[in-house]
């Protein structure tokens, strides 16, 4: 069973390395590549934070704390000009991972929207941190004189087509560990804190354990989706780490739907065509987006993507009723399969 | 970092007096906007974060209003009486569709709100900043005291928050009225069964917040520039006072609110970058070791 799915996903993933590779060469635009890019930095950022909200139930309004220090850690080591793009990276993932630690110790022991002000709260204070160290940081002007990308192992990432390929490369890496996640034990006891943290404290979990390790994990991948932004862009900004970037993030999840694995994916790509379209229409996106936006929340009551897999069940479900009662058995095979 | 400044400023009598009377209306502002927020949130139990934006709305209702009539008791009411409709409307037709839903939805809802309201302002009152100037009855010489100024203003300001804050604690703690509220607040299938309508009492709490919030946008109108995003940083603010003064608590949010005043005044000369920083860490603190907040009356864990 977990063989087939672990076989199951390296083939999605390889078949999304061949769309995301072909795709430049199919519609050769560069105005397409760098909407990718950015669609993989953000939606790095809302899947990890996506294993907060839609996994265990935590709501964080500070992910965006992790995707700055991402940005921010690599850009200043890259900039002392000692690292190659590897080990900077590295040493920055494990870097947020500690930082992570220490805000989530201090942060998984409250509940529900005291979590959610306290994420805040730390977010904030590293965004005033970022303002106020000009010295590092370079305050409100952000990391400037950019990011040098010196070549490794071959690779030159100062062409456009290698950097994309190695987004992309990255990006897929860190989905897949984040579908190994979503699939593993850990992750089942992750959806078990979330629907019953009672039942979960009975069975012997240590809650506040558990918390705190997709806290760290999901900071850590937070932080790639940084990582890939500062390259791509050749710079952090203080805004990376300012509370809008983590209401986006979480527009972005609510678009798409929490409960899918490619929900925030989906939200992330609708978020950014939909401002993409509205800002060309019109100069008021603001009121279309909020409109849109009302629709979708007053009329669907979830996620896009969410909504649409409700709705092709729905649709099996009164297939198989038609169809007499033989498979009722396997009606419940169908719900079981919401849950992925 | 200027701590010489800020030492400078504290040894003359006149800087007092001045960052003393801005600490004071940055933080009757803010009273306003934070006790609507705690009261929707105690009774309701959801975050309107929509809240700021009725701010900016209401100094907007007032401004034109003042246009119109070039009177600033009318520029007041239509301020405060313009924003409970929209308030009242808001609830009925948008909020209460979410009650009991994630508070993402409400999230989402209320941002949606936040990116309607933003552009209707920008487009029916222009981009620009707007400037409604101080009222005639108020242009009076400023008071002296040690050295320093206070415009007569600034008095009436404090003056007007502070009894409408006792009146609002009067209500709710001390009339037939508050104590259902206050039972709404913690049973309201109760409060239902004893034949009152609760639908009806969420919206008139709910109109009621919103009137703070545009009492506030009214008051803040005549010493403020008026711009679309005014309302942002204020929501911020206000969740901070409600965090550290506890939700639901009104006391609490008026001393929370004077705390986040004085440091602004005060830290706008010491440490001007670092405001936000102190702000936002005195906020984790509370969320530490009080996670109720200051005065909050039941322990959040």
């Amino acid at each position: 069973m977990m063989k087939q799915g672990l076989r199951r996903d390296v083939i999605v993933a390889f078949l999304m390395l061949g769309i995301f590779i072909a795709l430049p060469f199919v519609f050769t635009k560069p105005a397409l590549r760098d909407f990718l890019i950015y669609v993989m930095a953000y939606g790095l950022l809302a899947m990890s934070l996506n294993l907060l909200v839609g996994l265990t139930g935590l709501v964080s309004f500070g992910h965006a704390a992790f995707f700055a220090s991402g940005a921010y850690m690599f850009g200043i080591l890259m900039q002392t000009g000692k690292f190659s793009i590897p080990v900077a990276m590295l040493a920055t993932v494990l870097g947020t991972a500690l930082l992570s630690l220490i805000i989530g110790a201090i942060c998984v022991r409250l509940k529900e929207i005291y979590f959610s002000f306290i994420t805040l709260a730390f977010q904030m204070f590293l965004h005033s941190i970022i303002l106020t160290w000009v010295s590092l940081t370079g305050g409100d002007q952000g990391l400037r004189g950019g990011i040098p990308r010196p070549p490794f192992m071959g690779i030159d990432l100062s062409d456009n087509t290698t950097l994309y390929m190695f987004c992309v490369v990255v990006f897929i890496l860190c989905v897949g560990l984040m579908r190994q996640i979503w699939q593993s034990p850990f992750g089942y006891t992750l959806r078990l804190i979330r629907d019953n943290p009672n039942r979960a404290i009975f069975l012997g979990v240590n809650i506040a354990r558990m918390k705190l390790g997709i806290f760290v994990l999901a900071s850590a991948m937070a932080s790639v989706g940084g990582i890939l932004l500062a390259l791509f862009v050749s710079g952090a900004y203080p805004d990376f780490g300012f509370w809008t970037t983590s209401g986006e993030a979480i527009f972005m999840i609510m678009l798409g739907g929490t409960q899918l694995f490619f929900g925030p994916i989906i939200g992330t790509v609708l978020l950014r065509l939909l401002e993409h379209f509205v800002s060309i229409y019109t100069e008021h996106h603001g009121l279309v987006l909020g409109i849109v936006i009302l629709v979708i929340v007053l009329g669907l009551r979830q996620g896009v993507a969410d909504y649409v897999v409700e709705w092709l069940r729905r649709r099996k479900e009164m297939k198989m009723e038609r169809s007499g009662k033989i498979e009722s058995d396997s009606s419940s095979k169908v719900i079981e399969r919401k849950a992925v | 970092m200027n701590f010489e400044a800020l030492s400078t400023c504290v040894s003359s009598g006149s800087c007092v007096v001045t960052q003393i009377s801005t600490a004071l209306i940055i933080g009757m502002l803010l009273f306003m906007v934070a006790s609507g927020l705690s009261l929707i949130f105690g009774v309701l139990g959801v975050i309107n974060f929509a809240h700021g934006a009725f701010y900016m709305a209401g100094a907007y209702f007032a401004y034109a209003v003042y246009q119109l009539t070039s009177s600033f008791l009318l520029a007041f009411l239509g301020g405060a009486i313009g924003i409970g409709i929209v308030g009242v409307l808001f609830e009925r037709f948008i909020m209460s569709r979410v009650y009991g839903k994630d508070v993402l939805m409400q999230l989402l809802v209320c941002y949606a709100t936040i990116l309607i309201f933003d552009d209707l302002v920008k487009m029916i009152a222009g981009p620009e900043y707007k400037m409604m100037g101080m009222p005639e009855v108020f242009a009076l010489p400023p008071f002296e005291f040690a050295g320093g100024f206070i415009p007569p203003y600034y008095v009436f300001m404090v003056v007007i928050s502070l009894s409408i804050g006792a009146g609002l604690w009067f209500v709710i703690e001390k009339t037939r009225l508050g104590k259902i509220v206050r039972a709404l607040a913690v049973n309201p299938q109760m409060v239902g069964a004893l034949g009152i309508n609760t639908m009806l009492l969420y919206s008139a709490v709910f109109g009621l917040g919103s009137v703070l919030a545009g009492i506030a946008g009214a008051l803040a109108a005549p010493t403020r520039t008026l711009t679309a995003g005014m309302g942002l940083s204020i929501l911020i603010e206000s969740f901070i006072v409600t965090v550290i003064g506890g939700m639901g608590s009104i006391t609490g949010a008026l001393v929370a609110a004077l705390l986040i005043g004085f440091i602004r005044a005060f830290g706008a000369i010491g440490f001007p970058l670092f405001v936000d920083g102190i702000m936002f860490g005195m906020m984790a603190l509370v969320l530490i070791f009080k996670p109720s907040g200051l005065f909050g009356r039941e322990p959040a864990k």
